[in-house]
């Protein structure tokens, strides 16, 4: 039960069985249904992984021998944890669609994607990798684009060339150092052991940075993502929010800097520079926000930020906290969104001035969203605090002011996150707010399993962190090892 | 060499079929033949083939490899054609015999192993398109199309004719194998008349694939001969002007490259950007296609800047690829064209709703034309761009990508079209020889790019 092949290919055997059901409700069963098995599936993985830094359950087929290119496969400490993110949370994104009539297009559409980004979680071959990145990248294309709000067609477009573009030069990377390789092939043992001159090295790191700095994304390559998320639908923006732009940091961690660690020497500090003016820069303009969806899309690109900032930072503890906040951060911008998502459902608008007092006829719903929020803010206990806590720890390691400016984001993050709950949840009710249903049905049973992870997470972490420490050690160790 | 044989008797005996009004035959003897000569060609596959005839064709892999591929199209193209000419001619069998002589050009274009048969499988290549374009007796357009193309055509086999006279003075010979001696033999003493040939060539031939600054006949030639004809031009026509062009500097000037490099390396710039930014301001899927055309012709002109052992399967790969794309979008826009009397954009509003595997079908062509994984598009682009960067023009490839994130806009906007723009209309039908052709070009773009193997290392 531990083949990783197999288990990349039941979302996509799953999308196609999906694809030809037209009924709604007979649809939405089965991609749950079929979700979930894909989950149980990744149980195995977890049980059966070995904390240390090896890889495991590999698998390598040959795929175009004649260009070097293998399906090479595994799993090691730094993507099961993405794995596990992916897989579970894909079967909530789907229970949260629940109050959509959807066809089942829009969930092959789902699992489509789903295989795509367990491929570039798990790739050991940067051919398959660069597949998997752009294989993720058609089907959110199509459901934001499809389900989306009004100025979808223009937006999604944007967003689709902007990422393009950046993929297309990482490609260009990955040509050049497969030439490179002495034997031939496109493997990413094969591209760690390449000692390139710096010079070449720092242009491969801006090729590869363009393409993570643009999915994360990284101010200033951000401008396609608070549009995006706000017109997506719900699903999509969940999609986005919660999985795919960890396909950005994750690059970051196992191809740009072992890749190219001279290039990551010589603008490591430009790149974390970016990330904090991200951080600040995003707060900022979160606070300013009436639409809610924008509000959190920005606290999005703020905590990425210093996501990103904790892995440029490059010690045990900036990574080990981005690992963990980019589980963390999943799970939290699912729940956000999936709140926001029945709050603009029942009022029908986006916007926070029309909301307020919510809290009175939702009693549930406020204590819920509270947790949330706590977890996003990065309150003790809360899962969000471990990460952040870790991430900073790590920036201060690497310079104090980086840390100051980075830490900012608890603060910023804590008065526009209440900001938000405040005025939706608390104050005074209006006529339309007076009456709102509280949670029933489905929306329970996501809500619950997210506040139970937000809480379970932040109460006993060392149970995700053990998974990773070994492999991002020595990874660090290696990297480390050429920069000196 | 029977295979070429058998294709002018079949187009003669189209032509006397047509004599004594068996329309209903012509269909299924060009199909039966074309799929007779791809059986001869299959049993020619050979590694260590000799040059036949006194040197005039060389029936080796790439030849044989060019030719099905070329045959194969033409094939899919003849299945678009059922009843798709009744209205505009009377004399279908013309359509028949004139496409199958056209191939038999483009089979002697793929395989010549002399300079002489080279220009002969053009002109017969040609001249059976001029009267094609043209088919359309009573269109104005399209008898604009064919009086263009044969102009633009006649002035570019005059280069092509000038250069192989001045290859023919400088070296005494037409055959491939003495010119090749030739350079190998004066590897710096080659006379000014053979560099003055070389670049003769270049134009003919930049003109013939309709690379820019010589590709103004394109879009007008495209846009007005009859869908089916523009298909074939932009398919078979292209894939064997290609093959025909890699194969005499592939064969001959390998050793002058640093020579006509840089001419070349200039033309594929130039071809990238015009292709690419005009296709993006058309409002016509026909015309883009046109113009996108032109900028493949540019991405496949990677091939030759940075010739290589691998050049001739990424040329097979990509025009492979870029032919059954075509065939797919030419093939719905006929369709769509039936039934809205528009080649616009706005045409193919609200497809997706009313006939969503026809869309799919069309989605799955642009991908691969984009170059998205999983297409065989893609697979073309990848090995042209590893091919390039094999040589160490990132320049050129970082260009390529820039102008392969433009080319999204466009093709991006059919998809656009047909899935977000809502529009009330009535379901296309589909005839059973378009779904046939589809679903078959749809497939192998898929297959191919899934698992490319057994192409990626045919050649």
């Amino acid at each position: 039960m531990d083949n990783l092949f197999i288990l990349l290919l039941l979302p996509v055997l799953g999308a196609l069985v999906l694809a030809f059901v037209r009924q709604a409700k007979t649809a939405k069963q089965l991609a749950l249904l079929l979700s979930l098995v894909t989950l149980a599936c990744t149980i195995p993985f977890w049980v059966g992984f070995v904390p240390d830094a090896s890889m495991q359950f590999e698998q390598r087929f040959a795929w175009i021998p004649a260009l070097g290119i293998h399906f090479h496969i595994g799993i090691d400490g730094i993507s099961l944890p993405l794995v596990l993110l992916t897989n579970g949370l894909i079967p909530l994104i789907i229970l949260a669609a629940f109050n959509y009539d959807y066809k089942g297009g829009f969930y092959a559409l789902v699992l489509f994607m789903q295989a795509g980004l367990l491929l570039v979680f798990t790739a050991l071959d940067a051919f398959a990798f660069y597949v998997g990145w752009e294989v993720a990248l058609i089907p959110i294309y199509f459901i934001c684009a499809l389900w989306g709000g009004e100025n979808r067609i223009r937006v999604t477009l944007k967003f689709f060339i902007y990422t393009f573009l950046g993929s297309l030069f990482m490609l260009v990377a990955i040509i050049y150092l497969h030439l490179q390789v002495p034997s031939g092939d496109y493997a990413l043992a094969s591209f760690y052991q390449l000692a390139l001159d710096s010079g070449t090295q720092r242009w491969i790191f801006w090729a590869f940075f363009l393409a993570f700095a643009i999915k994360m994304p990284i101010f200033p390559f951000h401008t396609w993502q608070p549009d995006t998320y706000t017109e997506a639908p719900t699903a999509g923006t969940m999609l986005l929010a919660g999985i795919m732009l960890k396909m950005g940091v994750y690059g970051v961690i196992r191809w740009l800097i072992p890749v190219a660690p001279l290039g990551f020497a010589a603008y490591g500090q430009l790149a974390l520079v970016l990330c904090v003016i991200g951080v600040v820069y995003a707060s900022i303009i979160a606070f300013r926000q009436q639409d809610v969806k924008r509000l959190v899309a920005y606290s999005s690109i703020a905590h990425v930020g210093l996501i990103g900032a904790g892995v440029f930072a490059w010690n045990v503890q900036g990574v080990q906290g981005a690992i963990i906040q980019m589980v963390n951060h999943g799970i939290n911008v699912v729940g956000l969104f999936f709140v926001l998502d029945i709050v603009i459902r029942r009022l029908g608008t986006r916007e926070l001035a029309a909301m307020g007092g919510i809290a009175k006829p939702a009693p549930a719903l406020a204590v819920m969203f509270l947790i949330l929020v706590m977890g996003a803010v990065g309150l003790p206990l809360t899962n969000g605090f471990i990460g952040e806590f870790l991430l900073l720890l790590g920036i201060y390691e690497y310079g104090i002011w980086y840390a100051a400016f980075g830490g900012l984001t608890l603060i910023l993050g804590a008065v526009y996150m209440l900001r938000l709950y405040q005025n939706s949840m608390l104050g005074d009710v209006n006529a339309q707010t007076a009456v709102f249903p509280d949670v029933k049905g489905t929306e329970w049973a996501v809500l619950t399993i997210l506040v139970v992870l937000v809480v379970g997470i932040g109460v006993y972490p060392k149970s995700l962190l053990d998974v990773s420490e070994a492999a991002v050690t020595d990874l660090i160790d290696k990297v480390n090892l050429i920069n000196k | 060499m029977s295979a070429i044989i058998t294709l002018s008797l079949l187009a003669i005996l189209l032509l006397y079929l047509g004599l004594f009004k068996a329309k209903a035959a012509l269909l299924p003897v060009s199909l039966l033949g074309l799929v007779a000569t791809l059986v001869m060609y299959g049993t020619d596959w050979a590694k260590d083939a000799e040059p036949r005839y006194n040197g005039m064709v060389l029936f080796d892999q790439y030849a044989v490899a060019f030719s099905i591929l070329c045959v194969g199209v033409t094939a899919l193209v003849l299945l678009l054609s059922k009843n798709y000419f009744d209205k505009a001619s009377t004399h279908v069998a013309e359509y028949y015999a004139l496409i199958l002589f056209s191939l038999t050009g483009a089979l002697l274009v793929v395989s010549f192993h002399n300079l002489a048969m080279l220009f002969i499988g053009m002109e017969i290549m040609s001249v059976a398109l001029y009267i094609l374009a043209g088919i359309r007796k009573k269109d104005f357009a399209s008898n604009e199309a064919a009086l263009k193309y044969f102009l633009m055509g006649a002035f570019s086999t005059g280069f092509l004719l000038f250069g192989i006279a001045l290859l023919y003075g400088a070296t005494g010979s037409f055959d491939l194998a003495a010119i090749k001696s030739h350079v190998v033999d004066n590897p710096h003493g080659v006379s000014p008349l053979f560099h003055g040939g070389i670049l003769l060539l270049i134009v003919g031939l930049a003109f013939k694939v309709g690379a820019a600054p010589f590709h103004f006949w394109t879009p007008d030639v495209y846009d007005g001969a009859p869908i089916l004809i523009t298909t074939f031009m932009s398919t078979v026509v292209k894939t064997a002007a290609f093959a025909g062009f890699l194969r005499l500097f592939a064969f001959c000037f390998v050793p002058l490259q640093d020579f006509w490099m840089p001419v070349l390396l200039v033309i594929t710039i130039v071809t990238l950007f015009v292709g690419n930014i005009t296709a993006i301001v058309q409002q016509s899927f026909k015309r883009m296609l046109a113009y996108s055309s032109i900028s493949h012709a540019g991405y496949m002109l990677f091939a030759i800047v940075a010739i290589g052992a691998t050049s001739a399967e990424s040329i097979l790969v990509y025009a492979g690829a870029y032919s059954l794309a075509s065939v797919v979008a030419f093939g719905s826009l006929i369709l769509v064209k039936r039934a809205t009397g528009s080649d616009h954009f706005e045409a193919f509003n609200g497809l997706a709703k009313k006939n969503p595997y026809l869309a799919l079908a069309i989605t799955v062509a642009m991908l691969s034309l984009a170059g998205i994984p999983l297409t065989a598009g893609f697979v073309g682009k990848f090995m042209m761009f590893s091919g390039v960067l094999a040589d160490y023009q990132v320049l050129l490839v970082i260009l390529a990508a820039v102008n392969a994130a433009m080319g999204i806009f466009y093709y991006f906007r059919v998809i656009v079209a047909m899935y977000f723009r809502p529009l009330d209309r009535d379901q296309i039908a589909v005839a059973g020889e378009y779904r046939v052709v589809l679903i078959v070009a749809v497939l192998i773009t898929l297959v191919l790019g899934v698992y490319p193997a057994w192409v990626a290392g045919l050649l």
